[in-house]
């Protein structure tokens, strides 16, 4: 009976601990580090974004209002740096080109970005914008590591600088960026820190809240128990 | 003053009646177990699910162009859209956990034996329409793997001879899972199959309240009364069983909100990564994977090969699978009900089902590599083997004598 259960619960375990959905591309995944309690690192990942991924790619699902409100920014500030495409605080981060002209231009319509680190991970993100290389047989004259054939180009390029590999499949420098590999490094770590915080706002909130309820029930469990064991004393 | 109202209300509807029957004059036996939380806890998921759920329904848009945004709409906008949400989800995978381990226990001690047969029949009723209810709820967010894994367990209809194809469009109601199959989906998932869970719950435990509870030792406790008629080993359900079951639902809701808050996403077991991609009918996700608590059936369906390029022996036997459980009482031919009293054959088989039910569940979350196909087909051999061989192996089991009364 006893290893009957035992067997049960280890092959449980077992079970859990092995991972349900394997990564989709073999590269291996640099670790992101994001914090979400760092603002100034979500701010800067904000305006990454509104300057670069949003030429494409929306966040139809996150509002301009709930941001201002989470990242510390004043509702002026956002109007007058980080809102191109509306003047309503309480929209969402929609874009103008349609998604059928995309699909024309691009072959494929850019996704939307609201929820891609909960479908992607966030070292999945990190590792994809840091492993872009020139490849003359695409299009765009680029590939990427983490995504075999991406119909993205190279859209932070000016920053990291172009790479190229070596006879060991390794990135090197192609061409100088704007930034050190470190600087840039630290550039797409606050804009993945960005995109896993629209991907689901009321994280911090859940996980704040979360230490609350277990507390309560620990405590009610301090009352639950001892009634329990008050009304069975005289039970046997 | 209360005593007034109360005999007010008895000579119109039997409250009183009913609270002694099923509450303070129901006796359970007193050496219930940790096993025994299981049903109470399946209770308050019911409850928690329909109560999360009307809830969801307020804000959700059952709508192809619209269900997808509707859910990050409840996630963002809705106040506490959030914590009911991942309630709901979470509620459905432990749901599922609570409900094997209450199978379990029954597994264990007997308690599908005669005379708790139709016990057993409404539970597993149950299992079935919680089965059904959660597919169709899965279909709801309309994410990747909510949409591929409904066309692929549709198109299972397909493989039915003769009328399979023109099953599977009834059922979709289009040639693919489209709109017309969100609608109907959110349809049956809201009202006609929750309605049916109910009045199945309602008819288990009046089954279950008629013959009595079982328990570890698998025996009748209404053989020794005292001058009253009351089991000697028997106490009432309240408030003996009401303040255990309170303690127990305070651990188990630990648990729960450690996932409900700390890892909604169940490390992609209960919310799928590739979920969070809406429903595209162009593209397939590389590696479909129906939601864990049908694995070990999926698994068994992978199994069996196609025969003459039908994949209808597959579907038969994952039927089949669930139809066994069903026949339980009447394959088991021993005289004893638990396993405490059990011979070595019993405690050996059921030991191998476990395993081999944890290990189906595993390799129907896996790519179909040959080495698991045949893994899947040793486990699948040894499922049904335990059910088509357990009429011999529990008749001609060494079963050791049962106490009397029950032993702690």
């Amino acid at each position: 009976m006893k290893h009957i259960v035992l067997t049960f619960l280890l092959s449980i375990g077992w079970l859990l601990s092995s991972h349900a959905i394997a990564a989709p591309s073999g590269v291996k995944l640099d670790s992101a580090n994001i914090n979400l309690r760092d603002e100034a690192s979500l701010q800067r990942g904000a305006q990454t974004f509104v300057n670069y991924c949003m030429g494409c790619h929306a966040a139809s699902f996150m509002r301009y209002s709930r941001m201002a409100k989470d990242l510390g920014l004043s509702e002026d500030l956002v109007r007058q740096n980080l809102m191109f495409v509306t003047d309503t605080i309480g929209d969402t981060m929609t874009i103008s080109m349609r998604a059928e002209d995309a699909q024309k231009w691009f072959g494929v319509a850019p996704p939307d970005l609201s929820v891609i680190a909960r479908s992607r991970s966030v070292d999945w993100l990190y590792t994809y914008l840091r492993t872009y290389y020139l490849d003359d047989s695409t299009i765009m004259g680029t590939n990427n590591l983490a995504y075999t054939n991406v119909a993205m180009p190279h859209v932070l390029w000016e920053q990291q600088g172009y790479k190229t590999t070596d006879t060991d499949g390794n990135l090197v420098s192609a061409t100088q960026g704007n930034l050190s590999n470190r600087e840039y490094d630290l550039m797409v770590r606050d804009l993945v820190n960005f995109l896993a915080y629209i991907s689901e706002p009321s994280k911090l909130q859940r996980l704040d809240l979360g230490k609350w309820v277990l507390l309560y029930l620990f405590i009610f469990f301090l009352v639950a128990y001892p009634l329990k064991r008050a009304f069975w004393k005289d039970v046997h | 003053m209360f005593a007034n109202m109360m005999n007010w209300i008895d000579a119109r509807f039997p409250a009183s009646k009913l609270w002694r029957e099923h509450l303070s004059e129901y006796y359970a036996p007193k050496n219930l177990n940790f096993w025994y939380y299981f049903g109470a806890f399946a209770v308050f998921l019911l409850v928690l699910q329909i109560v999360t759920g009307i809830f969801l329904t307020m804000n959700y848009k059952p709508d192809a162009d619209m269900a997808f945004a509707s859910v990050e709409y409840i996630m963002r906008d809705v106040q506490w859209g959030w914590l009911i949400r991942y309630l709901h989800s979470t509620g459905a995978s432990a749901f599922f956990i609570v409900i094997y381990l209450h199978m379990f226990r029954g597994l264990m001690y007997g308690s599908y034996k005669q005379p708790r047969e139709l016990v057993w029949i409404f539970g597993m009723l149950i299992y079935v329409a919680l089965m059904a209810e959660a597919f169709m709820g899965y279909l709801l967010p309309w994410g990747q793997m909510s949409y591929w894994g409904a066309q692929v367990i549709i198109s299972l209809f397909g493989a039915v001879p003769f009328v399979g194809e023109s099953l599977a469009l009834w059922i979709r109601g289009d040639f693919v899972v489209a709109d017309a199959t969100l609608n109907r989906f959110f349809a049956l998932h809201v009202i006609a199959i929750p309605l049916v869970l109910v009045a199945l719950v309602v008819m288990h435990i009046i089954a279950l309240h008629e013959v009595g509870s079982n328990n570890p030792d698998g025996v009748d406790i209404k053989k020794y009364k005292d001058e009253n008629g009351k089991p000697l080993d028997g106490i009432p359900f309240h408030p003996y069983y009401t303040v255990k079951d309170i303690a127990g639902l305070t651990v188990f809701l630990f648990l729960f909100s450690l996932v409900v808050f700390f890892m909604p996403e169940g490390g992609g077991w209960f919310l799928e990564d590739a979920n969070f991609v809406p429903a595209d009918p162009l593209t397939t996700p590389e590696h479909i994977v129906p939601v864990w608590y049908f694995t070990p059936f999926y698994a068994i369906l992978r199994a069996i090969p196609s025969v003459a390029g039908s994949s209808f022996p597959g579907v038969a036997a994952m039927g089949l699978a669930i139809v066994m459980l069903f026949l339980l009482p009447w394959l088991d031919r021993s005289p004893v009900r638990s396993v405490r009293y059990r011979g070595p054959y019993f405690r050996t088989a059921l030991a191998i089902f476990v395993v081999t039910f944890v290990m189906l569940g595993f390799l129907g979350t896996q790519p179909a590599t040959p080495t698991y196909t045949v893994m899947s087909q040793v486990f699948t051999i040894l499922y049904f083997a335990f059910f088509i061989l357990m009429p011999f192996y529990t008749k001609y089991d060494k079963d050791k004598p049962v106490p009397d009364r029950v032993t702690d």
